[in-house]
């Protein structure tokens, strides 16, 4: 039984920066903006997260730095994709590798260095009941937190006007803009809650998950969530699902590799990125009834006056 | 305030020319300005970073040897842009490359093989790097399946593949268990032009692939579908082009130019295969591609730029510690500016004053 529970610990761990980074890409995309950078603004969140928790000894701090460092990069996002009309595609790109190499260098001088991981929650009671009390009731602030946005994010998108508005401009910008509404100002907040999401999911990386920062921490994980929002069909509550599941992966050939399976420990290690592939492959498959992508998803839109 | 991008009534070709050239001259300027921050004197780290390297013979033949992956793999790359067929996991296929032409290498090592393992070890590298891109390109036209994002899972996988060789079947036993083949034969083995020196075939046959696909884009039939494709696709579908087997054309002929890349690299400067044969050449390419303006000449000289940055950027670390980083940051903040100049290309950009603009009656 122990072992069960500390299973879905480690799930719920590797799940949440997961979710946390798709969830911001998910309203990026729903308001028609296809942003590739998330890897980048995911590792350069993690690199000032770590920055700020060590500088400061806070992890609240700390995650205020990669919400802010990930915000901060999305804007140079908005600028070029919005502002200059470039193919977003292409910025996307460059977004991660510039991000790659700002976590390098901003990471340096933290590499080897630790910090006190961000604390459980415990009520004494609640939290010891066997199995189920550390899930519920032990997790660190992230998980919860996670949870509470998807369904914020949810709520903001199928049962506010703003959200409505929000989709109307994925789905057509041609419609919104002559609607009245201002798409490009929309679209350029949707980029960067979804950069001040990524830079979070980043940050929980040296924050919780380990508690030290190494260069290229992210390992992919910005791709990964990429791929969880189309899996999702680009609705909130099936992200969720696909989040845990994605984690469960992970932990699953983490826990092969101690059992000593017969099987190398790389093949098991590449099993998140071919599952992503297959999951991909079968979802898109499935969809015979047309896309339900957001019909503007990842087109360039200058409004003529 | 506020800006606003007006469209030209056509492409302005003077921009065309020179925006690559504002947009060096711009992450110059954000260089000087990095170096600064990192409290380094700016002017002697432009000097290391690009002076420096073209100097002496050593480096000029190093840049040439940086060069020659950069140049097949963003060739191959254009020719899947230009046809909107997005491959950005050049890195995989670059690896895969390295790892079949390897297996021919480790194979044959020791053994009195002649000289047909070579030529066999290109062809082979070539075929696996066209098998491997061709993953997302039939998953893209037969499930509809996001190229970008399989084609970027699969250099995970490639890394881990290639690991798992040099840990595990393929470890030298002689090797003091470091992860790495033992090294290749003469046979296995791209000969260098000047003997002692770093120049070495691949570079010859780098310029064949920028010679070979000018021609297919400028004067072939299929180059011009590849361009029209990619620039009017509800004109190529009037005319009878058919995309989906121009996305599964490129993608073999971007995968089998970086798996050759792979194989030359392995086979040539560094002589066995190990894992971090590549400081991110096929992520490097993409910039080399926009750089080149998805042009072969073009693309010849952005790769030679941007191997300068690379020899540049250890000597920089070497004479006034700055770090290898800082060449990433550059080569992503060059990519922006490139793509921000092509924006000039194809609008004016206009700096509105909402309140003035009433008054005069004008918008």
């Amino acid at each position: 039984m122990e072992l069960v529970e500390a299973i879905i610990l480690a799930v719920l761990a590797a799940s949440t920066p997961l979710l946390i980074a798709a969830t911001g890409e998910l309203v990026t995309e729903r308001s028609g903006v296809l942003n590739l950078g998330v890897e980048g603004m995911m590792i350069v969140g993690a690199a000032c997260g770590f920055a700020g928790a060590w500088l400061t000894g806070s992890i609240f701090i700390g995650a205020l730095f990669g919400i802010v460092a990930g915000t901060l990069m999305s804007l140079i996002f908005a600028l070029m994709a919005l502002g200059l009309a470039v193919n977003q595609v292409a910025t996307g790109l460059a977004l991660t590798i510039l991000g790659v190499g700002l976590s390098g260098l901003i990471g340096a001088r933290f590499v080897g260095e630790r910090i006190t991981p961000a604390a459980h929650l415990y009520i004494p009671g609640l939290t010891d009941v066997p199995l189920i009390g550390r899930v519920l009731f032990g997790e660190d602030a992230f998980v919860y937190f996670s949870l509470a946005l998807i369904v914020a994010v949810w709520w903001f998108l199928y049962r506010t006007r703003p959200g409505l508005i929000l989709r109307a401009c994925g789905d057509s910008h041609v419609s919104a803009h002559a609607l009245g509404y201002p798409v490009l100002r929309i679209r350029t907040f949707a980029v960067m809650f979804g950069g001040a999401c990524a830079g979070l999911a980043g940050a929980y990386l040296p924050l919780a998950y380990t508690p030290f920062f190494i260069p290229g921490m992210t390992a992919g994980r910005g791709w990964i969530a990429l791929a969880l929002v189309v899996f999702s069909s680009w609705r909130p509550g099936r992200l969720v699902i696909g989040a845990y599941l994605f984690g469960a992966v992970t932990i699953l050939q983490l826990h092969a590799q101690g059992w000593g399976v017969g099987i190398p420990s790389q093949f098991m290690s590449a099993l998140p990125y071919l599952a992503t592939v297959i999951v991909l492959v079968l979802l898109s498959r499935a969809r015979t009834g047309g896309s339900t992508a957001p019909a503007a998803l990842g087109t360039v839109f200058v409004p003529d006056r | 305030m506020q800006l606003v991008l007006e469209k030209r009534a056509e492409r302005s070709n003077t921009i065309a020319l020179i925006s690559p050239l504002i947009a060096i001259g711009l992450t110059i300027v954000t260089m000087v300005i990095l170096f600064a921050i990192l409290g380094k004197n700016p002017l002697l780290a432009l000097h290391a970073y690009f002076i420096a390297p073209l100097t002496d013979g050593y480096s000029l033949q190093e840049i040439a040897v940086k060069a020659t992956p950069l140049v097949m793999i963003a060739i191959g790359l254009s020719l899947c842009y230009l046809a909107n067929a997005w491959n950005i996991g050049a890195e995989g296929q670059f690896l895969i490359g390295a790892v079949a032409g390897s297996w021919v290498a480790v194979k044959t090592q020791g053994t009195d093989a002649g000289a047909w393992v070579l030529p066999v070890m290109l062809v082979l590298a070539a075929v696996a790097g066209a098998l491997y891109a061709l993953i997302p390109a039939i998953c893209k036209v037969k499930f509809g399946a996001s190229e970008i994002l399989t084609s970027l899972m699969l250099v995970y996988v490639a890394d881990l593949f290639l690991d798992y060789l040099v840990r595990g079947p393929w470890r030298d036993p002689h090797g003091f268990n470091f992860p790495t083949t033992a090294e290749f034969d003469p046979v296995a083995t791209v000969p260098l032009l000047i003997e002692g020196g770093r120049l070495h075939l691949g570079s010859i046959i780098a310029l064949l692939v920028v010679a070979a696909v000018a021609i297919l884009l400028g004067r072939t039939i299929k180059g011009f579908e590849i361009r029209v494709v990619g620039a009017a696709p509800r004109a190529a579908r009037f005319g009878g082009f058919n995309s989906n087997q121009l996305i599964i054309l490129t993608f073999a002929v971007s995968g089998a130019l970086a798996g050759l890349a792979g194989i030359i690299e392995v086979a040539g400067p560094v002589g066995h295969l190990q894992p971090g044969i590549s400081p991110g050449y096929g992520f490097t390419a993409i910039i080399v591609a926009f750089l080149g303006r998805l042009n072969p000449l073009g693309i010849l000289i952005a790769g030679l730029f941007l191997a300068l940055t690379f020899i540049g950027g250890e000597q920089a670390q070497i004479a006034m510690k700055i770090p290898l980083d800082v060449t990433k940051v550059f080569q992503g903040i060059l990519l922006f500016y490139v793509l921000a100049c092509d924006s000039l290309i194809l609008y004016r950009f206009k700096l509105v004053f909402p309140n003035r603009q009433v008054a005069r009656g004008t918008g």
